[in-house]
């Protein structure tokens, strides 16, 4: 589609200006279009964010109130999730550690995969689900009916009592549920190792402890922040910027979730790169 | 039967006399498109103070995105919109949301928050506001007993009819005690029942708050009972102007059509 506008431009401009208006068009129309304005929008968005966070008068009441939907309402699924990744993990783990005699190293394994990868990934994924999808489909339905409007013609910054507040609650609950999510993880391991073996607890903790150093937390729980600030940011702006009625609700809900555990992914690349940058 | 009925002609001739204390809102060649549709074309209106002012017209015309505009909802492309004297494109954030809490809003479907009761929908306005927690409760009970509705402070709003939503919305409207009010069809989807109910309640709330008000409507019911002053939008253009009798003998036979 974009080859057949490239042989549109006129051929007595020049080169220069026709390749430099052939860029603007692709930039600016079809899919690629679309992308970079979302882009735009998006940073705008993101702008908009920081303004309102360091702007009085700060929402306290309403950032509780989102930390206890985000957190406190997140913790049997999170749990769950946790619990069954630590029994799975051993038990999947077991049979080749023990191949090679060395099944005391299991409490190790579980401990640095949990910590470094497995607790961060899945915890923000589900939570991306969760949470994400939650922000997303209730900021759309303000929207379509009005809400955010009637906020705003009574003279209070929805941006700030909505989005800030929703952005912030991600970006301090989901660190908190992925550590969360990790010690239960560790649990489920535990029960895992005694089905087929006998380890005390006290054996086990400190076997995982022991395995665990700075360099294995630290930017395990920083990209657990940035998670969580990303979770919060693509669903609120799906949502505050929905504008297509009560189909749009299902869109930003559906977007929430998907781009949102796709930017949980690039983080985790780039997190991982940069660790192991550092770490040399 | 006639003398009540002349007696009720010298009190809107009065209403129309006592609404005669220069405009508190005016605005200028107002337009405003989206993309390449055109759907506010130059539009010239006054509100005076104390003033029901109907805007009448088919739906699509623009009578909605001309209420947004005011309180810069939407921003206009071209025109000015004073309100109290002031420019409002030219107001900065802070001086916006203190004029908007001088204008009142009510919304086609009441957009009361879902979340929250009917008590903290009320309350919602008050937040930056310097009251006590007792002075925004007696406010609520106040407001809510103007609409009568006292009994539904601790109701969600699903659990509310749709002319019960509209009137907790009309009270929320008033919480701040606004000069102006800005209905956007405030009958829209009520029986006719509930919708003589709302408009004597537009009546009272002018008589009672001294309150000037646009209201954007196609019930002609609606219209007859709360407006001192119509206009009539056909294609985002403003095509007639008068009192309900005038535009009812109106020459054009497109404006006579609404009365018929």
């Amino acid at each position: 589609m974009s080859k057949s506008k490239t042989q549109s431009v006129p051929a007595k401009k020049s080169n220069q200006i026709s390749v430099y208006e052939n860029l603007v068009e692709r930039v600016t129309t079809g899919d690629t279009g679309e992308f970079f304005m979302e882009v735009a929008q998006l940073s705008k968005f993101t702008i908009n964010f920081f303004k309102n966070l360091f702007r009085p008068s700060f929402e306290f009441r309403e950032l509780m109130r989102q930390c206890y939907v985000a957190g406190y309402k997140s913790l049997s699924l999170v749990a769950i999730t946790g619990f069954i990744m630590g029994v799975v993990l051993t038990i999947q783990t077991r049979p080749t550690l023990a191949r090679f005699g060395a099944e005391s190293l299991i409490p190790g394994m579980i401990a640095v995969s949990i910590v470094r990868e497995i607790g961060p990934v899945i915890t923000a994924l589900i939570c991306a689900g969760k949470i994400g999808s939650g922000i997303g489909a209730e900021l759309a339905s303000m929207k379509v009916t009005e809400q955010i409007d009637a906020m705003e013609v009574s003279g209070i910054n929805p941006f700030k009592y909505l989005v800030v507040t929703r952005i912030l609650s991600t970006t301090l609950m989901i660190p908190v549920l992925v550590i969360f999510a990790d010690f239960i993880a560790f649990m489920g391991g535990f029960l895992g190792i005694n089905i087929l073996g006998d380890v005390g607890i006290r054996f086990y903790f400190t076997q995982i402890f022991n395995s665990l150093d700075y360099n294995d937390l630290m930017p395990a729980v920083i990209k657990t922040f940035f998670f969580g600030y990303f979770v919060g940011l693509v669903a609120c702006y799906k949502g505050y910027t929905s504008n297509k009625g009560t189909e749009g609700v299902g869109q930003a809900a559906n977007s929430a979730v998907v781009i949102g555990s796709l930017c949980i992914f690039v983080i985790d690349a780039i997190a991982v790169q940069l660790t192991s940058l550092l770490g040399k | 039967m006639e003398k009540v009925k002349e007696k009720k002609e010298t009190d809107e001739e009065k209403d129309v006399k006592d609404t005669d204390k220069g405009p508190v809102m005016e605005i200028t060649h107002l337009s405003k498109g989206f993309d390449a549709k055109q759907i506010l074309k130059d539009i010239n209106l006054t509100l005076n103070k104390g003033e029901n002012l109907v805007v009448l017209g088919k739906s699509g015309t623009g009578k909605s995105v001309l209420i947004k505009c005011i309180v810069r909802l939407l921003e206009p492309d071209k025109g000015k919109i004073k309100v109290f004297g002031k420019d409002m494109s030219a107001l900065k954030d802070t001086e916006l949301n203190d004029m908007r809490k001088k204008i009142g809003f009510l919304f086609q479907h009441a957009a009361l928050y879902d979340s929250m009761s009917v008590r903290d929908n009320l309350k919602f306005p008050l937040r930056v506001s310097d009251k006590t927690d007792k002075e925004k409760e007696d406010l609520v009970v106040e407001m809510l007993e103007s609409v009568g509705l006292a009994d539904a402070i601790d109701k969600m709003p699903s659990e509310l009819s749709g002319g019960m939503q509209k009137r907790i919305g009309l009270a929320r409207t008033m919480i701040l005690k606004p000069e102006i009010i800005l209905y956007d069809e405030p009958t829209t989807g009520l029986d006719p029942v509930t919708c003589k109910e709302i408009s004597n309640l537009i009546l009272e709330v002018q008589k009672k708050y001294k309150t000037s008000s646009i209201i954007i409507t196609h019930d002609m019911e609606c219209a007859r009972t709360t407006s001192n002053r119509m206009v009539v939008m056909k294609e985002g253009v403003v095509v007639a102007e008068g009192t309900y009798k005038e535009l009812q003998k109106s020459e054009d036979e497109w404006v006579r059509s609404f009365f018929e």
